[in-house]
């Protein structure tokens, strides 16, 4: 990795200024991070007198464990239902966006926005909304005969978190494929006007494949956002339920080692998430450097 | 535009204007259920349009809060969520800077090293390794201060890349001519390396001002005493009553809100430089 060429002399000074940061770094990152790996390979008792080393038997329970198999699976479903519906929105709103001239900043404006909202309080606004007794959706859901029930139905519950968290995630979309259109050249998309083709026509075969980095991109920064960020919406919402129909990966650590205080098994699912991040930011840099290119 | 379609562009203003309503629309409910009368809100729906108790409301949330649900005054929440979002950004700010100026300025042994070990944090969020990270910062007695809410998420590698990529834009010529004229390292780093970073620190401040004053899982863990409860939090608190009073939460709701939103809608610019060169 490059320096400057010419450089300052200096034996303590270089270490002095990374000091703050490493010793933060060091005591609150890579300390914990080792506790983590080495629970996991203890079981302690149910009174927490005695710990004895397992070895990988805390990972081998976990896959014998419904509950876990189905958080594993309700999370791919979260996260896939996320990225889709926020990408598939901030994309045709950012197609639309970028036709126009003089109101291209007052839409950007209205629609970047909800990036400032906590994910909690996206998800009580949604909750609100989604409310079975005073909110107003449910209200008219029954009206065409739908009885809107999150605190029962597991897929309702799904719905109404998938929907809180595409939401805040929207404008972040919005704002990268945007700058992706303005990136392509004018002269490609004249072309194809004066050959006489349709915009419909000229954005699925010339906008979209040279977007695709930007869409391979959002698609890693998504599944992310999905499965690190999402926290504060499932606990100030559903809070895992009904049935653990919500109950995704991070909201399990959470439950299992706080408030069920088995800490073997939540340090073991700990090391299990630290494995699926390491996998895809691995992922995000290979293909970022090297780009989906037509 | 390629072309002239009055047709098209009528569809579009229609397609964009309902988009940014379904944006509004969360936050619109919000702000009309914190105009309502109390019992208004329990006695089925809700109406579409504010109502005439927004004053009374806000001030009763600002004022006093909602002590059935542990939750303090919104002044008081919404000055600890300010003071942990600034702590947050400025101690991010500063060590990134900082360790960025030694990795792109000095030549030392172990370079590498420290930078890989930087670059490890953005592989572990906090709430990956959660348990472990509460018992470090109970372990320090830090439980249910500003320090614990704060110094434990300053670390970040997506800054301290940053200001490596942008230090490395700096011409040659600038650490030349200060050495020249005998400017040691932190005389250059103050003098001459910050006034030049000035656009990109502020374009981080907001992204950072944002992601600090969002926190959630962490200070819900760090702090039990209702003297450090953030806004975010504090919602969250009175939302998980039996019967909670929407008409209150709503108007803290739209109070959190307010801030950081404000920072987006006035620094906008900063806001999508910042966005766009974080994620690179």
């Amino acid at each position: 990795m490059q320096t400057k060429r010419m450089t300052f002399p200096g034996r303590w000074l270089p270490f002095a200024l990374l000091a703050p940061q490493v010793v933060i770094t060091l005591i609150f990152f890579i300390w914990p991070a080792g506790q983590a790996l080495y629970q996991s390979l203890l079981r302690e008792d149910a009174f927490g007198l005695k710990t004895t080393f397992v070895g990988l038997e805390n990972f081998a329970r976990l896959f014998r464990d419904g509950s876990y198999l189905n958080s594993l699976s309700v999370t791919a479903i979260f996260a896939v239902g996320t990225t889709l519906v926020s990408m598939s929105v901030a994309l045709l709103l950012a197609s639309t966006v970028n036709r126009m001239l003089r109101s291209r900043s007052t839409y950007t404006t209205l629609l970047v926005w909800p990036y400032a909202i906590a994910p909690a309080l996206a998800g009580v606004l949604w909750w609100f909304i989604f409310n079975p007794s005073i909110g107003i959706v449910p209200y008219m859901l029954e009206m065409v005969g739908y009885q809107w029930n999150h605190r029962n139905s597991g897929s309702d519950a799904m719905l109404l978190v998938i929907l809180a968290a595409a939401w805040k995630q929207v404008s972040y979309n919005f704002l990268f494929f945007l700058a992706g259109m303005q990136s392509i050249p004018q002269s490609l998309i004249e072309a194809a006007a004066i050959d006489g083709a349709s915009p419909i026509k000229r954005f699925w075969t010339i906008v979209f494949p040279l977007l695709s980095p930007t869409t391979f991109f959002l698609m890693v920064v998504n599944v992310v956002y999905a499965m690190f960020d999402t926290f504060g919406i499932i606990h100030a919402t559903t809070e895992g339920g009904p049935a653990q129909a919500t109950n995704i990966l991070v909201y399990k650590v959470y439950a299992d080692g706080f408030i069920g205080l088995n800490l073997g098994s939540s340090a073991a699912q700990s090391v299990m998430l630290m494995v699926i991040v390491v996998a895809l930011t691995v992922i995000q840099f290979r293909f970022i450097e090297r780009r989906v290119n037509y | 535009m390629v072309e002239n379609r009055p047709w098209a562009n009528g569809f579009a203003h229609t397609v964009l204007i309902i988009g940014v309503a379904l944006v509004v629309f969360p936050v619109y409910i919000a702000i009309v259920a914190s105009t309502q009368a109390p019992d208004e809100l329990l006695r089925g729906t809700l109406p579409l349009l504010p109502g005439s108790h927004g004053i009374e409301n806000y001030t009763q949330m600002w004022q006093s809060g909602v002590s059935s649900a542990n939750s303090p005054s919104a002044a008081l929440m919404l000055w600890n969520s300010f003071v942990m979002a600034m702590a947050i950004t400025i101690g991010k700010l500063f060590i990134s800077l900082l360790s960025a100026f030694a990795i792109v300025y000095f030549r030392f042994r172990f370079r590498m090293f420290f930078f890989w070990l930087i670059f490890v944090t953005l592989m572990l969020p906090v709430e990956v390794r959660i348990i472990p990270t509460y018992q470090v910062v109970a372990d320090l007695s830090m439980l249910n201060s500003f320090a614990g809410l704060s110094i434990p998420l300053i670390a970040s590698a997506t800054a301290t890349f940053l200001f490596r990529q942008f230090f490395m834009t700096v011409p040659e010529e600038m650490l030349e001519a200060a050495r020249v004229d005998g400017a040691g390292p932190l005389k250059f780093f103050k003098d001459i390396l910050m006034p030049l970073s000035v656009t990109n620190i502020a374009a981080l401040f907001v992204i950072m001002f944002i992601y600090g004053w969002n926190q959630y899982l962490w200070p819900l863990l760090i702090t039990t005493d209702p003297d450090y409860t953030t806004i975010v939090m504090g919602i969250q608190r009175m939302t998980s009553e039996e019967n909670p009073q929407w008409h209150l939460v709503m108007a803290a709701a739209v109070m959190a809100a307010l801030p950081p939103v404000l920072v987006i809608l006035f620094m906008q610019r900063l806001f999508v430089k910042g966005l766009t060169e974080t994620e690179k």
